[in-house]
C-alpha cells in the first residue's frame, strides 16, 4: 500500500522530502521480478549496431524533412515537412536523451555521450543537471518530496498539462535555468542533487547553449526570417507534443510513495513507428526495474518478466481511456489513483 | 561458519564460482565485497557497494574491465576502482587478490 505523506507538496526542499526519509522511502530497496543472472546478463549485453542504425535513420529523416521544409518554405507544403521535422527534433530527441543518458544505447561510451549532448539540446534539458535529476528519479521513482521528475503532481494542473504539449511552461522555465546557469548559479532544488564537482560543467554547457541560440537568433534577424529558428529552437516547442503523449503514459495517475515499480509504472504496447520514435521506452516498467538493459532488449526482457507484472496496456487509446478520467477525478480527489493488479501466479506485493 | 582471516587474507570463494566477465558478492562480517573475474581469468576485488547510492555492485553488469551499477549505470574500472564519470564521482576501494589451490583469497585485513 502507498505510504501516506501529509500533503501534496512536491518540492525537494519542502516538508515531504524529510518525511520521505523518515518513512524509509528515500534511497530504499525496490522490488525486482525474478530472473536468472544468466538471462539478465544476456539481456544487459551492449552493442553499437542497433543504435548506430537507428541514429543514422533518425539523422536521415531529420535531414530529409528539414530539406523539404527549406525547399517548400513559403508554401503550404512546408507545413507537413516541418511537422515531421518537429516530431523528430522535439519528440524523438527525448528518448535519445533518455537512453544515452543511461549510457545503454551504444556500447561505446563517447557515442552515448555525443548523442546525449545533442539530444539534450534538442529536447531542452540541460545535460548535466538533468542527468542528476534523472538519477534521482530512478532512485526515488514517484516518491513525493524526492523525485524531481513527477510529471503530473496532484491535484493535476490540467491547463499546465495542455501547455506542456508545446513546452509552453517547461521551455521558458528551462531557458530561465540556462540563464541562471550562465551566471554560475543553480536553483535551490538543483543544489540538492547536483554535486559540487559537476557544477562547473553545468555552467559551461549553459554558456555553449546560449552561444548557439544567439547565433541562430542573429541569423534570423540578419535574414529577416524565422526560418533559421524553424530548424533550431522552435522545434523544441512545436515538435514536443508526441513526447508528452508518450511520456504521460509512464506514470500519470498511478500510485505515489510505493517501492514497487509494478504499481507506479506502465508498459504500453505500441506499433513499430512509435517504438522507433520512443526507442522502446513504452516498456517503461521493465526499464525502471532493470535500467541496465538496453532499449533494443526491452521487448525480450518484457517477455521474461510478464508473468510477474500487471497486464500491459494495449496501445495509447486504452492507456488514455484510463489516464484522462483518472486525472479529471484527481482534480477533485487528489488521493485517488489507479491501483494496478497483478496476474495469478505473480509474486505478491511486498508488505 | 565465517571464513578465517589468515594474515589479513580471507578465503572468499572457489575460482570457478565466478563466471568469466562477471561479478560475485562476498560478505565477511559487516563488510561486503564484489569479486570479479576478467575475460583473461584474472581476479579482482572491490568494496561491494556503489559509492553513489550504496547499491550492491554484485547485481551490476560487467563489460571488459568495467562494473556498471544496476541502479544508475554508474561505472567503475574494477581493476583500479576508478570512477568513470557521473553519477559516480568517488572511487571504489580495491583489495589485493590471489588464487591458491583453486580458491580466491582477498586481503581485507
Amino acid at each position: 500500500m502507498p505510504v501516506e505523506i501529509s500533503s501534496f507538496d512536491y518540492s525537494l526542499v519542502g516538508q515531504n522530502s524529510k518525511l520521505a526519509e523518515e518513512k524509509g522511502l528515500a534511497s530504499a530497496a525496490w522490488y525486482s521480478s525474478p530472473i536468472s543472472r544468466k538471462r539478465l546478463k544476456e539481456l544487459m549485453q551492449r552493442r553499437d549496431g542497433p543504435a548506430i542504425r537507428d541514429t543514422l535513420i533518425w539523422f536521415m529523416l531529420l535531414g530529409l524533412s528539414g530539406f523539404l521544409g527549406y525547399y517548400y518554405w513559403g508554401t503550404w507544403w512546408c507545413v507537413p515537412a516541418f511537422f515531421v521535422y518537429g516530431v523528430l527534433y522535439g519528440s524523438a530527441s527525448d528518448s535519445r536523451w533518455h537512453e544515452c543518458g543511461h549510457r545503454t544505447a551504444f556500447k561505446t561510451v563517447w557515442m552515448n555521450d555525443a548523442i546525449y549532448e545533442m539530444a539534450s539540446f534538442m529536447v531542452l534539458r540541460e545535460s548535466t543537471s538533468w542527468r542528476w535529476s534523472h538519477t534521482r528519479h530512478h532512485t526515488d521513482t514517484i516518491i513525493v518530496g524526492r523525485d524531481p521528475e513527477i510529471a503530473v503532481p496532484r491535484p493535476p494542473d490540467l491547463v499546465g498539462i495542455a501547455m506542456a504539449f508545446f513546452s509552453l511552461k517547461s521551455g521558458p522555465k528551462e531557458f530561465r535555468r540556462v540563464f541562471l546557469h550562465c551566471r554560475g548559479r543553480l536553483t535551490d532544488e538543483e543544489a540538492t542533487y547536483v554535486p559540487e564537482s559537476e557544477r562547473p560543467r553545468v555552467y559551461c554547457i549553459a554558456r555553449i547553449w546560449a552561444l548557439i541560440y544567439l547565433v541562430v537568433i542573429a541569423l534570423a534577424i540578419y535574414t529577416r526570417s524565422i526560418l533559421p529558428l524553424m530548424f533550431i529552437g522552435l522545434p523544441s516547442f512545436y515538435g514536443a507534443w508526441l513526447l508528452v503523449v508518450f511520456g504521460l503514459t509512464q506514470h500519470a495517475g498511478l500510485a505515489e510513495n510505493v517501492l514497487d515499480h509494478r504499481l507506479n509504472c506502465r508498459t504500453v504496447y505500441m506499433n513499430p513507428v512509435f517504438r522507433f520514435v520512443y526507442w522502446n521506452m513504452n516498456y517503461h516498467l521493465e526499464h525502471h526495474m532493470f535500467p541496465m538493459v538496453p532499449y533494443h532488449n526491452l521487448p525480450a526482457l518484457h517477455a521474461e518478466l510478464k508473468a510477474d507484472l500487471p497486464k500491459p496496456y494495449n496501445g495509447l487509446w486504452e492507456t488514455y481511456r484510463e489516464i484522462i478520467p483518472t486525472l479529471w477525478k484527481q482534480t477533485k480527489d487528489p488521493t485517488y489513483f489507479v491501483q494496478r493488479h497483478l496476474p495469478p501466479g505473480a509474486k505478491p506485493l511486498p508488505s | 561458519m565465517e571464513n578465517e582471516l589468515k594474515d589479513g587474507w580471507v578465503d572468499a570463494c572457489g575460482a570457478g564460482d565466478i563466471e568469466p566477465e562477471d561479478v560475485l558478492r562476498f560478505d565477511h562480517g559487516e563488510q561486503t565485497f564484489a569479486l570479479y573475474r576478467s575475460t583473461d581469468n584474472k581476479y579482482y576485488a572491490t568494496d561491494g557497494l556503489c559509492t553513489h547510492e550504496q547499491v550492491h555492485l554484485a547485481d551490476g553488469f560487467v563489460m571488459d574491465h568495467i562494473i556498471e551499477c544496476p541502479k544508475h549505470n554508474g561505472r567503475f574500472d574494477y581493476t583500479t576502482g576508478k570512477a568513470q564519470g557521473a553519477p559516480v564521482c568517488v572511487n571504489l576501494k580495491t583489495y589485493p587478490v590471489k588464487v591458491e589451490g583453486g580458491r580466491v583469497w582477498v586481503k581485507i585485513g
